[in-house]
């Protein structure tokens, strides 16, 4: 079955509009931005985010019409860079050090007694409708349609347990030798179930700033080697918090009436995850310690601004849904809905 | 982590959590039903709140009250792990 090509969204500004201009225009970005003139552009924001997408989906998949050695263009890997300065920066700002990495993976294994109104999931749980569901899905497409792909990167950056139990872990991700059940694969029989486009990066025009910026943070930690630490400090994070937060989404699919596939890739993810954690945990993150110890602020670092950018992205969600709007750029069509059950 | 004939098989006690246990494994429960799981590790639930037992669904985290949180009675779920059935 082949699936059409990523088409590159519309530019949000001058930034993501050099990338595109650069992309399909095969022109170098120039006159390449030059860090004071990026000063003045939010970190977090639309176009910046937009534009550091772009460029890391080079890696990935690529677009229609651009192409692929577009990947190691010189002047699109300087402007990268600068893109990555201006992020990494301000996380650095924004999320205070943190020398203890056991410490901050703890305070992640402590579940809310009750319902968390800051929680997606809690709020998807209890109160969602359908709409905000398809919502969630169509924004959580951009990491889930490429899902354990960017830790794939750390790997030759890793030694002996830490290793085999990264691959490990990663194996279980990619369906342990079976496609129909890579979690990508489950993921996109969830969204056919919710009526969803499945094709890969089909949402990205779609998608908010804060959704993108924790899609580039797994990019951002997985292409650098320096970064080895914080990306395994983001797969911790989420391998320890999936397994409870899927028990809630899964809870919510069933009060919603959704089908049995789509609540599938949930549950497959409360089982696995629980094991994954532990393995992440003992050996993963134990194993790194043990081999560069020095890396124990970063893997701390990346654990808490994981946490960072997925707080803002719960903001945002819950900010919109709160008030009846739609938290997407561009509203989902309703013409395929879930027929009424 | 495959598992080596000239190695046995090793079980990991994980303190306040579950057993994990290289798989695949099979696991005949009380009533004489088979569970069975082919992952490469197992994580086999002891404190028996798991909704997905005999496998670990993470019940055994210790809990804490969020900063922002509704009463309880209004949380059909995240309150009561053992009282919901998959």
């Amino acid at each position: 079955m082949s699936e059409p090509e990523p088409q590159l969204p519309a530019a949000r500004g001058a930034l993501s509009g050099a990338v595109w201009d650069a992309l399909l225009g095969g022109r170098p970005p120039h006159p390449l931005p030059s860090p004071p003139s990026l000063d003045g552009h939010d970190p977090y924001g639309d176009d910046l985010q937009l534009a550091l997408y772009l460029l890391y989906e080079l890696h990935y998949r690529g677009f229609d019409g651009v192409p692929d050695d577009r990947e190691w263009d010189p002047d699109l890997l300087a402007l990268r860079r600068l893109l990555e300065d201006r992020f990494l920066s301000a996380l650095r700002t924004d999320v205070p050090p943190h020398p203890d990495a056991g410490q901050a993976l703890d305070g992640l294994l402590a579940e809310p007694t009750g319902h968390d109104t800051t929680g997606v999931s809690h709020h998807l749980q209890r109160d969602g409708e359908l709409w905000q569901f398809r919502e969630y899905a169509a924004v959580r497409s951009l990491y889930h349609l490429k899902e354990a792909d960017p830790h794939t990167w750390v790997i030759p950056r890793l030694r002996g347990r830490a290793k085999a139990g990264m691959v490990a872990v990663e194996f279980d991700e990619f369906g342990a030798g079976r496609a129909d059940e890579i979690h990508a694969r489950l993921f996109a029989d969830l969204m056919r179930d919710l009526g969803l486009n499945t094709d890969y990066g089909h949402y990205l025009e779609a998608t908010p700033a804060e959704a993108l910026a924790t899609v580039n943070l797994m990019s951002l930690f997985g292409l650098h080697r320096a970064l080895r630490g914080a990306l395994v400090g983001h797969f911790a994070t989420v391998e320890v918090t999936s397994s409870p937060g899927s028990r809630r989404l899964a809870t919510a699919l069933r009060r919603l009436g959704a089908e049995a596939t789509a609540q599938r890739f949930y549950d497959e993810h409360v089982e696995a995850d629980a094991v994954h954690e532990q393995v992440v945990r003992h050996e993963v993150v134990g194993g790194l310690l043990a081999d560069e110890p020095y890396l124990e602020a970063d893997i701390a670092f990346g654990v808490h601004a994981t946490g960072f950018l997925e707080d803002r992205l719960a903001a945002h969600l819950l900010g919109a849904w709160r008030q009846g709007q739609s938290a997407l750029r561009v509203p989902l069509n309703d013409e395929t809905t879930l027929s009424p059950r | 982590m495959p598992s080596r004939t000239e190695r046995p098989r090793r079980v990991i006690v994980e303190q306040g959590g579950p057993l994990l246990v290289e798989g695949p494994v099979e696991v005949e429960l009380a009533d004489g039903s088979l569970a069975t799981s082919r992952r490469f590790m197992v994580a086999l639930c002891t404190c028996r709140r798991s909704r997905t037992y005999p496998w670990c669904d993470t019940s055994h985290r210790r809990r804490t009250k969020p900063e922002q949180q509704t009463p309880d009675q209004e949380t059909p779920d995240a309150q009561t792990p053992d009282q919901e059935t998959p």
